[in-house]
């Protein structure tokens, strides 16, 4: 299980909010003039990352805040949260050597910062 | 030149016996690479050998490469819960399923390789009104398409499954069930085995610890793939990697509507045979059935974010625990023996791709999500044929990446059984 540092409410465990998938998708702003595959790549494509992903959360059973986190999907480290609308931070996540390789470290949720 | 591995039989087993079991030989080669194949599967799990022996069987094409990464069911074919059963809603899935269940009562025989296929009976159960309605439409739904189901009142549901709690007082009654008799349990490894022996014996080469790291297009057209163990040609690729389809996908620059998430499961110690047949509950998110060995085998859900970790959340587990005690009193004393997870690819729809692509000769087959072990030989059938024709057979073609752009989505969530 995760624990997620909330930008507002501080470090609490990953039951208490639900998660909304991958962030930084912009609703297109010319709907009318979108064709299908248009459509279909904004309801329904995902980058689905093995590595360094951003993707949005809900503190649903909190504050009922929504912010975006940074989250390498091969380890499930946390490697930074932060506020929507904000841009992505910059950051070195420690992907797997191969695309489809498994990482050093196993799952858990372990904090870079705290090293 | 490829050697016809020995039939198995009860004589075989006693020639064997007589040497103390010690001149067994292995079930398929371990292949020198070739630099040219007609066709490579990417992936070696259920789905990825059944399509090379129907390549092989139907189609004639038996110059092909099955490429792991890992080893012979050592992915989620080693991992699921291994239930089949057919009693889906929606016509397109209904018929893939019940293709796949057909093959199924016949693969033993067919491969020569026991795959412990038992007809125990799925029963899915019903809690309260809501699901009364939504099951009984489901059995409607199943028997217009030829699917056997039937409809169990509480009592029938009691006399069925005798440990199960049927008191109408605790926090989620059991109002009824469906039936499927024809559905069952098989033994997963076996599956595996048994394809990739039969593949081999056709001359499929199966090339373990193998890992795909590029995908070669030219000019819009498939030629071969990058791995770990060097170059490999082909104008014909079949990925079949489950959660890591995504990542295999990016490399020829596709995208897909996929999202890899853990699916956990776990068994319990071995008792004496207490539950002879697979009880499903979608509203309160269990499932159970017992194992030949006498393991209660569990699945839990997914967790709600995407990784690649093979490892779930406990509260996951938790939930799944809760459930199971309170619809079976009898086991809250059990001790669970161990406990995994596999990486699942599952659709918008919760139903699975099998598809060609805008890339000539690269073929996908893929979002199975949580329950794909079921569909394992009907799989493989339809995307061999797809491969070898250029097109999909007509089982698969309402399963084509397209219906995300057309709309024509197979809305399967409510018949996934259990909601993930």
């Amino acid at each position: 299980m995760l624990l997620i540092n909330c930008p507002y409410c501080g470090e609490r465990e990953q039951e208490e909010f639900s998660c909304g998938g991958e962030a930084h998708i912009e609703r297109p702003k010319n709907p009318p003039e979108l064709s299908d595959d248009q459509w279909a790549d904004y309801l329904f494509l995902r980058q689905n990352i093995k590595g360094l992903q951003f993707e949005r959360w809900n503190h649903s059973f909190g504050c009922r805040q929504w912010f975006n986190v940074a989250r390498n999907t091969a380890t499930d480290e946390i490697l930074a949260v932060y506020h929507m609308g904000e841009k992505p931070p910059k950051l070195e996540s420690n992907d797997p050597i191969t695309p489809c390789g498994e990482p050093k470290i196993g799952s858990g949720n372990f904090s870079t910062s705290k090293k | 030149m490829i050697k016809k591995p020995k039939k198995y039989s009860v004589f075989s087993l006693v020639r064997n016996a007589l040497s103390y079991h010690e001149n067994w030989q292995p079930a398929w080669r371990n292949p020198e690479i070739k630099k040219n194949y007609d066709a490579i599967i990417v992936g070696g799990g259920g789905h990825g050998l059944t399509t090379a022996y129907y390549l092989a069987k139907n189609h004639g094409i038996k110059n092909i490469a099955v490429v792991e990464k890992g080893w012979i069911g050592g992915g989620n074919t080693g991992r699921n819960t291994t239930i089949i059963r057919s009693n889906y809603l929606w016509d397109q899935s209904a018929a893939l399923y019940e293709h796949a269940l057909k093959l199924w009562e016949g693969m033993s025989q067919e491969l020569n390789y026991n795959v412990m296929f038992s007809q125990r009976g799925v029963m899915n159960v019903a809690h309260n009104l809501h699901d009364v309605r939504e099951l009984k439409r489901r059995w409607n739904a199943n028997r217009l398409n030829d699917i056997d189901c039937e409809w169990l009142n509480t009592e029938q549901v009691k006399k069925f499954c005798p440990v199960i709690n049927t008191s109408p007082n605790i926090r989620y009654p059991v109002l009824g069930a469906t039936l499927q008799r024809r559905a069952g349990t098989a033994r997963h490894d076996a599956v595996a085995w048994g394809y990739a022996r039969g593949a081999d014996a056709m001359g499929v080469d199966i090339i373990q610890n193998c890992e795909v790291t590029g995908i070669n297009v030219n000019n819009g057209n498939v030629t071969g793939i990058e791995t770990t163990k060097g170059t490999i040609n082909s104008k014909k690729i079949g990925v079949v990697s489950a959660g890591h389809t995504s990542v295999i996908a990016k490399m020829a620059g596709i995208k897909l509507p996929l999202e890899s998430r853990p699916l956990q499961a776990l068994v319990s110690e071995p008792v004496k045979p207490i539950i002879d047949t697979v009880v499903m509950s979608n509203t309160i998110h269990a499932y159970v059935s017992q194992s030949d060995k006498g393991e209660l085998v569990i699945g839990a859900g997914t967790d709600g974010y995407n990784s690649y970790t093979q490892r779930g959340g406990f509260n996951i587990v938790e939930d799944t625990i809760m459930a199971i005690v309170e619809l079976f009193p009898i086991f809250s004393r059990m001790k669970m023996l161990r406990h995994w997870g596999g990486i699942v690819d599952i659709c918008p729809d919760a139903s699975p791709i099998i598809s060609k692509t805008h890339i000539n000769g690269l073929y996908f087959n893929c979002g199975w999500g949580t329950g794909g072990f079921k569909a394992t030989p009907g799989s493989g059938w339809v995307f061999a044929h797809t491969i070898a024709n250029d097109q999909p057979h007509a089982l698969n073609a309402p399963f084509s990446i397209n219906r995300f752009s057309s709309g024509e989505l197979v809305d399967e969530h409510g018949a996934a059984a259990v909601a993930h």
